[in-house]
């Protein structure tokens, strides 16, 4: 196998018949970069979608009152669910509720400090609601379980709010007016996976309080403690059916009680991308057949081409086993070096993407405090699959020109010198 | 060196059966110089592949130094080709993407001389030639003459004991080719048997014996001293016709 003459026939046939080596080798090189480009843009774009999502907590679930639409035990429909603290304590114990939080939407969103003002969302919260939306602290802290002991007037402002009001000044102990009512800021936040953070935070029992809301909730935001869409889903018909008995209503009555469960979304778009990644290796597929027709072909040609050199080799003494091995070595010589230059080629390309990528992150990342804006990240492709490819490819070539190689070699010489 | 006995060949010609050579007799000596010759289609080039074990035959024997060929592997026959036998064609044959040297040097990458060595030696059989200043150009950038000139060095370099032509001046004009045979038989003064085929009576006329082959079968054998009455008889037939 390894004999330094042979090789050396073999570089010298491939140099003075650069057309056929380039043909060959370029339809190889091409197969693994496009294959290449392809599974690397459905990584990247996979990679970045599901850091979207990761952001965010994933097992949220949040749930909102209505008026019913389905008469239930004699009562009509259109009979408006009024949830309340008491329905905080049911939610807060069913199993599988990890984290627990209430809202009371209060009207007017003028806020204002000294001469600074400008209209934004107060939510009212219990302190669960910083891990069920992800809020992260830029300075002081979150609502916590005295505020709403104790009803304080505490705010969490977000970041653009304080950004507007405070313009770089100390914010914290500073009194905002909210719809004219003074409130201590006590923490600056950012919202997790947002690029805005016009919202500000007060406990519930704040907001009820001073707002006239007596024990009222108008929606509440929970964390869901399930591994799969099954549990999840389970949990979820739970809660529903403690608040329908409770409110009699019935129990599926979207209308009634509105529900929004985001663990159903990741896997319903989880299953979209894998339903691309399948899409993309269906279509890598057909790439990597093209690839291996193309070079069959090409195969094919060059021994058909090289029938009446075969010829003239046997007629000086060249034994089949040395025709075929000549023709082989050649072929896998050139579809080896081909596919690494391809998978040189496209992982260049892909790496180089990713730098760009990278950089577009880190720069809508410093804009917005680390959490930067890209749905493409880390095209890369695994090695070994862009190895298998190559090596699938070369040994195509082989068989491909082994067959017509075997055939010209054992057709008798004169036969092979017959052809023109 | 040469025996033959009995020797049959036909080819498929679809489904019809082309009988080509019906029933070879011939002994051929070491060092002979033999010229087969016969109109096309009497089966001379068929005779001489069998010889050259390029092709094989149907039917009979053929011992070449005194070994039965028949039935042989590739393998075999291609081991044989290269240590005993020299070829020679009417196109040449040239690999056309190696220069000269590399040419004349092939038989003995099959015999597994090293590189260099092997293409030395062809040097000095193209300047035996005297085609050493061409040793570098390609077939297509060289003539008839020096192409068949490459090519019969190629089929000494193996050190043969037989040479097999198939109508080597076939495609050259009357001065090449009288050229070429002035080399033919300087080859067969050092000792090496050529069998060559031709259609030309007047390179015919240049061997010790000429082999006529009519319709499949050796119609005449003329040695060295018959040759100039043949040439008359050759005539007065042509004459006639």
């Amino acid at each position: 196998m390894f004999d330094i003459d042979k090789w050396q026939e073999i570089l010298s046939t491939i140099k003075k018949n650069k057309m056929r080596t380039f043909l060959t080798g370029f339809s190889v090189a091409w197969g693994i970069f496009m294959l290449m480009i392809l599974l690397g843009s459905g990584n990247g774009l996979s990679n970045g979608v599901s850091e979207n999502f990761t952001r965010d907590a994933i097992n949220g679930m949040w749930l909102w009152s209505g008026k019913t639409s389905i008469p239930y035990q004699g009562m009509k429909e259109g009979r408006e669910i009024k949830l309340t603290n008491d329905d905080y304590d049911i939610i807060k114990d069913i199993p599988g509720i990890d984290k627990t939080s209430g809202r009371y939407f209060i009207r007017g969103n003028m806020f204002s400090y000294g001469s600074e003002y400008g209209s934004y969302t107060a939510i009212t919260c219990h302190p669960d609601l910083q891990e069920v939306e992800s809020i992260d602290i830029v300075e002081g802290r979150f609502v916590n379980e005295i505020d709403i002991r104790e009803a304080r007037k505490s705010v969490v402002l977000g970041k653009d709010i304080y950004d507007a009001l405070f313009k770089g000044k100390n914010a914290i102990g500073e009194y905002v007016r909210v719809n004219n009512i003074p409130f201590k800021v006590v923490g600056i936040c950012k919202e997790g996976g947002g690029t805005r953070h016009r919202n500000a935070y007060i406990p519930v029992t704040t907001g009820q309080r001073v707002f006239n809301g007596s024990n009222r909730l108008h929606n509440f935001a929970v964390t869901v403690d399930a591994k799969t869409i099954e549990e999840s889903q389970a949990i979820e018909t739970a809660v529903r059916e403690q608040v329908a008995q409770k409110h009699k209503f019935d129990a599926t009555d979207e209308s009634a009680l509105g529900s929004y469960n985001k663990l159903e979304d990741v896997m319903q778009t989880m299953k979209i991308f894998q339903a691309i990644e399948i899409f993309i290796w269906i279509i890598g597929t057909g790439t990597l057949i093209a690839g291996v027709v193309g070079v069959s072909n090409i195969m094919l040609i060059v021994v058909k081409e090289r029938t009446k050199e075969i010829g003239i080799r046997k007629a000086i003494g060249a034994s089949p086993a040395s025709v075929i091995g000549l023709i082989l070595l050649e072929s896998i010589l050139i579809t080896t070096v081909a596919g690494y230059i391809g998978l040189v080629l496209g992982t260049g390309l892909m790496e180089g993407i990713n730098f760009f990528v990278e950089q577009q992150y880190a720069a809508s990342a410093a804009t917005n405090g680390g959490n930067g804006e890209t749905i493409f990240r880390n095209p890369t492709v695994d090695l070994n699959v862009a190895v298998m490819a190559t090596v699938l490819l070369v040994i195509a070539g082989t068989i491909a020109g082994y067959i017509p190689a075997k055939r010209a070699a054992s057709i008798k010489p004169i036969e092979a010198l017959r052809d023109e | 060196m040469i025996s033959l006995s009995n020797v049959h060949k036909s080819y498929a010609m679809g489904s019809s059966k082309l009988h080509v050579l019906k029933g070879i007799d011939l002994h051929i000596a070491h060092g002979e110089f033999v010229s087969i010759m016969g109109s096309s289609g009497s089966g001379k080039s068929t005779l001489l592949n069998i010889l050259g074990i390029l092709d094989n035959y149907d039917e009979g024997t053929y011992h070449l130094n005194g070994k039965l060929i028949k039935n042989m592997s590739e393998k075999q026959a291609a081991q044989l080709r290269n240590e005993m036998l020299g070829f020679v064609f009417q196109s040449f044959n040239l690999i056309s993407f190696k220069n000269a040297m590399e040419n004349v040097a092939l038989p003995l990458y099959y015999q597994g001389v090293n590189r260099k060595k092997r293409n030395k030696i062809a040097l000095e059989y193209l300047d035996k030639m005297g085609l050493l200043p061409w040793a570098n150009h390609l077939p297509s950038e060289m003539s008839g003459g020096q192409k068949q000139r490459v090519a019969i060095a190629r089929s000494l370099i193996s050190k043969p004991k037989i040479i097999f032509a198939d109508e080597p001046t076939g495609a050259l004009d009357s001065a090449t080719s009288f050229e070429v045979m002035d080399i033919l038989q300087d080859i067969n003064k050092e000792g090496i048997t050529l069998i060559i085929v031709t259609h030309e009576h007047d390179i015919a006329a240049m061997t010790q014996k000429i082999i006529r082959l009519h319709d499949g079968k050796i119609a005449e054998i003329l040695e060295n001293g018959e040759l100039k009455d043949w040439k008359h008889q050759y005539k007065r037939e042509l004459e006639i016709a």
